[in-house]
């Protein structure tokens, strides 16, 4: 019988795959050395295996991101873990003026292999500065990937492109999706299955069988997934429905491309993050399909996204302010139902 | 008590030992009316005169650049503090990587005696290191690299440290800094690993006493070496502006560094006789009079005559005729990917 994998299993085998194979990676962060391995346990025995390779730190995050930046120009591949995502605020000098601005201010492309791993997302109750999704913060940074984990994409073949990339990349990782399951051979549940669109899997793209007309086609990282699904499956049942979500695993830049034909094809588009409104990554997306596909979009494009307010600690509270799938499910039924 | 002994101090291993305040060469101290008459500098090759003129030229060089119209942007020169980098010069080998800031011509001369490549980078021209895109602040070439942003590099330095004593060459990690860099924290988190994690790495302290404007009794609370002390880290203050002092002391301390992959301070108490950047100088005509009584300059120009004139006016018609040719160079290409 086959067990199921959970993603911070996953990742966490990614990175021990990684270790394994190239002897360039580096770990440093915070509490990462065993016993402990990580607030969220994602780099469980790393230290063990490869104590040479996994730098357990003091409270320094600008020093952290810091020393990556020298271990990158020095030709290794250091990998950061930050251990509440929210604490990338004090090493952003480092991100900004230091590992991406090194890839071309010296006039000669400079390969800067190195990876900061972000745990992000609320809805756990950690509060107002541990539970933001701060994707929108480094979204436009020359140089500078952005990457979302998924319950679709395998982790180990994600972390091995970021570690080759030339450039700096950040991998958010929701705190939340960590303990769900990993989908594989393109099962969910009784409804909907999945596939991979694009070359390099750009996107997981979630469809309820026997999929005609798309009703709305919704764009989601990652962190939402859970969320979309359970809306979609709802709308499907209520109100006959047709939703697709589409899941991609690089954020920015916005692989378009691959999504083309679903977005002229549907109905309606909806974009769909954690992260609270204003200047968010969805703006960039939907501005990056108006300026590519207008004229051929049947609708205005719909964002969905947490209120423009901090994120209070006691439950009840944060519910009101970060995205929940029934908050989706109505955006839904309000755009295809006018309701 | 030699002079040598006046003109250093160290800690936290030999506190004590030469527990005197830290002066210049012998009797006078920095706010003496003495002063001027104690400063004495002494012999230094022709190789190491030319490479102080060869900077100091440079940089006059900029600034009669930027009167004329013909710099943008802006620049930050070291005129009177040329010394040092010049001093730790031999002191410094092929697998040890130096890290600079805004302040850094001094520190690429004197590391690659190359005006030609550093005056093109500053002006945009053909042969610029960095294609014209980094310009005066940000410079890497191999085994050196400058950012504009203070406390940065130290970090980073931290990280490359870590390759080197990994890598097993004795290879050392210097980042230079100045008083004013140490406002900021990212210093204290680096400097702390780098102790934590024993690693080569020497922070050089160009102590100038002025950050931009702000004189450092106005930003700097206790001292360069009291942060030394709290880290439990090797350190050196040289207050000496002569380059043979200077190496003496430094020498043994930077191989102690090198050997036993271990960070160190040293703290240079130096003179900034320009401006921050082109005309903001705010200091007092007296001050900047007095700033002078210490520039190794005069010192060799009045007392070195033989040795000076020549030599000065080799690297005078030296420089004149690279600003001639640069600007006559065309302008770099460069296209962002």
């Amino acid at each position: 019988m086959k067990t199921i994998e959970r993603v911070v299993e996953n990742l966490n085998a990614g990175l021990h795959a990684l270790f394994a194979h190239d002897p360039d990676v580096f770990l440093i962060g915070e509490d990462i050395a065993d016993p402990y391995g990580g607030a969220f346990k994602v780099s469980k025995g790393l230290s063990s295996r490869y104590p040479d390779r996994v730098f357990n730190t003091p409270i320094s995050e600008g020093a952290i991101i810091g020393l990556a930046g020298g271990l990158a120009l020095s030709g290794h591949k250091p990998i950061v873990e930050i251990m509440f995502g929210d604490f990338i605020a004090l090493g952003f000098d480092q991100i900004l003026n230091f590992a991406t601005k090194s890839v071309s201010m010296y006039g000669q492309p400079v390969a800067m292999n190195m990876v900061v791993r972000c745990p992000v997302g609320g809805n756990r109750s950690y509060g107002p500065t541990h539970s933001q999704s701060l994707q929108k913060h480094f979204i436009g940074i020359p140089n500078l990937r952005l990457y979302e984990v998924t319950p679709f994409h395998d982790n180990t073949m994600l972390l091995d492109t970021l570690v080759n990339l030339g450039m700096p990349s950040i991998l958010f990782e929701d705190k939340i999706l960590y303990t769900q399951p990993v989908y594989r051979d393109g099962v969910i549940d009784d409804l909907f299955g999945f596939h991979f669109l694009g070359t390099e899997q750009e996107f997981a793209s979630i469809v309820p069988e026997d999929l005609d007309v798309c009703h709305c086609l919704i764009i989601a990282p990652g962190s939402m997934v859970a969320r979309c699904l359970t809306a979609a499956r709802q709308v499907l049942i209520e109100d006959e429905i047709n939703v697709q979500i589409v899941v991609p695993s690089q954020l920015y830049p916005f692989p378009l491309e691959p999504l083309v034909e679903y977005i002229t094809a549907a109905e309606r588009v909806m974009i769909v993050e954690e992260g609270v409104a204003g200047g968010t990554w969805g703006c960039e997306v939907a501005h990056m399909i108006y300026s590519a596909l207008w004229g051929n979009l049947k609708h205005k494009i719909r964002l969905v996204h947490s209120q423009p307010s901090i994120i209070p600690s006691s439950s009840h509270l944060e519910r009101q302010i970060i995205v929940q799938a029934e908050d989706i499910a109505n955006a839904i039924k309000a755009e295809v139902c006018g309701v | 008590m030699t002079m040598t002994q006046q003109a250093y101090e160290t800690a936290p291993q030999d506190m004590g030992k030469h527990g005197c305040d830290c002066m210049h060469q012998s009797q006078g101290s920095a706010s003496s009316p003495m002063a001027r008459q104690a400063i004495a500098f002494s012999p230094i090759q022709d190789e190491d005169l030319e490479l102080l003129l060869l900077i100091r030229h440079f940089e006059l060089a900029l600034l009669d650049l930027f009167s004329q119209g013909k710099l943008n942007g802006t620049t930050h020169t070291c005129l009177g503090q040329e010394y040092i980098p010049v001093a730790l010069r031999p002191l410094f080998t092929e697998a040890d990587f130096l890290f600079s800031n805004h302040r850094g011509h001094g520190h690429y001369l004197a590391r690659f005696q190359d005006p030609q490549g550093l005056l093109a980078e500053i002006m945009g021209r053909d042969g610029a290191i960095c294609n014209g895109v980094g310009g005066s602040q940000h410079i890497y070439r191999s085994g050196y690299l400058s950012t504009g942003i203070q406390g940065e590099g130290v970090a980073v330095a931290t990280g490359v440290a870590l390759h080197l004593k990994r890598a097993g060459n004795q290879g050392l990690a210097v980042v230079y800094t100045g008083d004013g860099t140490w406002g900021e924290g990212s210093v204290y988190e680096a400097l702390n690993i780098a102790q934590l994690w024993q690693l080569p790495l020497l922070i050089i302290v160009e102590n100038n006493k002025i950050a931009q404007s702000t004189p450092s009794t106005q930003a700097m609370a206790g001292s360069i070496r009291g942060r030394a002390q709290a880290f439990d880290v090797q350190y050196l203050k040289v207050c000496s502006h002569d380059i043979n002092i200077i190496r003496t002391v430094a020498q043994p301390l930077i191989l102690r560094a090198r050997t036993t992959c271990t960070p160190l301070i040293i703290e240079f108490d130096t003179c900034r006789l320009g401006p921050h950047s082109k005309g903001d100088d705010t200091r007092s005509q007296d001050e900047l009079t007095e700033l002078h009584t210490y520039d190794w300059y005069t010192f060799y120009r009045d007392h070195y005559v033989q040795q000076f004139q020549p030599l000065e006016q080799h690297v005078r018609a030296y420089i004149q005729g690279i600003v001639a040719e640069i600007e006559a160079r065309p302008l770099t290409n460069w296209r962002f990917q």
